[in-house]
């Protein structure tokens, strides 16, 4: 059972890791690398709970094989705050309570983080069709919407 | 223990030398958007995976010096509407690939892999088929084109000849006057698989159509050009009567199943419902052209 040897860049790190052929890149962080903020929620690509971003788009790492970051750039959750300091989305996630269980929330906050450096000034609908791949069991999503949107005008006001 | 290889080659050549030899045992991995729930599920088990998208001509938009397009088998949805002009041109075949799946599925879902996986309802292959595209496939044999609505086959297959991998869509040059829309009929607004879809590709002259192609989706088991709905609405001013037969030629054109999408009868009206709805939204954008 030959394993791979992996060499890729994370959340700005240079990162080598091994792996098998056929382990996704949900598989990877949460395993040999020890990130373990990328949720596995449905293992399908339908709840969104494990999105990074590879080379800055925006996808579900479930729906990735970890060979397949050999030479690419994958930013996850752990790479959101500058140390002790928040991203403005996880302050404002935290302000408003825009969470309950926790389990969808990486996954919100990288997608919406998406969004925002695509589209800083998203209409509601915006937000609420590109989060249609998050799914939440808990907030009826209002208060992730209304977060966002917020964070959002905080963002341009600055 | 798995005994799964994975390559991925940075030549096509290498690519069909390597997909070739493995015979039945091997899947082209694009966007995997599909061949990973497969696999996850135990749907399939394959023993190479040849990922195809270090091939520059797999990722590639290409415009043409003819004013077509050509896009790489392996294009995500995203990076097509990242790109300045496909969606000005195709907005049709744009919308109809950013409505498979979640932002994050179209990260790296591809109108190749949509084609190759075979089902009926994908989202991206009537718009294609009312594009008129045409696809470039290379085996051990050669390359070779193909009509776009001939690769289906069936539900899951496509007449792809063993080893043969499928390269890139050519859409044609637009004439003045031209555009395209797609829909789909689903009970919610986002994230589900089409009860109907209907793509409609149109050249307007004076009000009047002077070149049309119709793309029907889930409601046979494949994906059909419905030559009998461009015939009723070429010549038209897309007048009632026009659309009425135009609307009854894509009825007539399905053959589709019951299930929990939707039934036979249902989805044999919606066709024509969907076909009036998609020609007028071709031909607003059109007018613009």
């Amino acid at each position: 059972m030959a394993k791979v040897h992996v060499t890729t860049l994370i959340n700005g790190e240079p990162t080598e890791f091994l792996c098998e052929p056929n382990d996704t890149m949900l598989d990877a962080l949460r395993g040999p690398l020890g990130l373990t903020g990328s949720k596995e929620g449905c293992a399908s690509g339908d709840c969104g709970a494990c999105s990074i971003t590879l080379d800055d788009r925006l996808v579900c790492s479930c729906l990735m094989l970890a060979v397949e970051s050999e030479g690419h750039e994958i930013r996850t959750i752990e790479g959101m705050a500058q140390g002790d300091r928040l991203h403005p989305l996880q302050q404002k996630f935290l302000e408003m309570a825009a969470l309950q269980c926790g389990i969808c929330t990486s996954g919100m906050l990288v997608a919406s983080d998406a969004l925002l450096k695509k589209n800083p000034d998203p209409t509601e609908e915006e937000v609420r069709f590109w989060l249609a791949g998050n799914l939440c069991r808990c907030t009826g999503y209002d208060k992730i919407v209304r977060a966002v949107m917020e964070t959002a005008a905080e963002m341009r006001a600055q | 223990m798995t005994e799964l290889r994975y390559l991925a080659p940075d030549t096509l050549d290498e690519a069909i030398g390597a997909f070739a030899a493995a015979g039945s045992a091997a899947r082209i991995l694009a966007g995997g958007t599909d061949l990973l729930v497969q696999m996850r599920s135990g749907v399939l088990k394959p023993g190479v995976i040849v990922d195809i998208k270090k091939i520059p001509e797999m990722t590639a938009i290409e415009e043409t010096a003819d004013g077509g397009f050509r896009i790489g088998a392996a294009v995500s949805g995203m990076a097509l509407a990242e790109h300045k002009t496909f969606g000005k041109v195709w907005p049709g075949v744009l919308e109809a690939i950013n409505l498979i799946g979640s932002k994050q599925v179209q990260g790296r879902a591809s109108a190749g892999g949509n084609l190759c996986n075979g089902s009926p309802a994908g989202d991206s292959v009537p718009a294609m088929v009312a594009a008129g595209a045409v696809v470039t496939v290379q085996g051990p044999n050669g390359r070779r084109e193909m009509k776009v609505e001939d690769v289906p086959a069936g539900p899951g297959r496509t007449n792809l000849k063993p080893g043969e991998i499928l390269v890139s869509f050519s859409l044609p040059p637009r004439p003045p006057g031209s555009s395209n829309a797609y829909l789909r009929m689903i009970p919610r607004t986002e994230m589900d698989i089409a009860v109907v879809g209907c793509g409609v590709s149109l050249t307007m002259n004076d009000g009047i159509v002077t070149a049309a192609r119709v793309g029907l989706g889930a409601v046979a088991p494949t994906v059909l050009l419905v030559e009998d709905a461009a015939k009723a609405l070429i010549g038209s001013k897309l007048d009632d009567a026009a659309l009425a037969r135009a609307a009854s030629a894509c009825s007539a054109a399905c053959r589709p199943i019951d299930d929990k999408r939707g039934t036979i009868a249902y989805r044999t009206k919606v066709a024509g419902v969907l076909l009036k709805r998609t020609a007028a939204i071709a031909a607003k954008r059109a007018q613009g052209n």
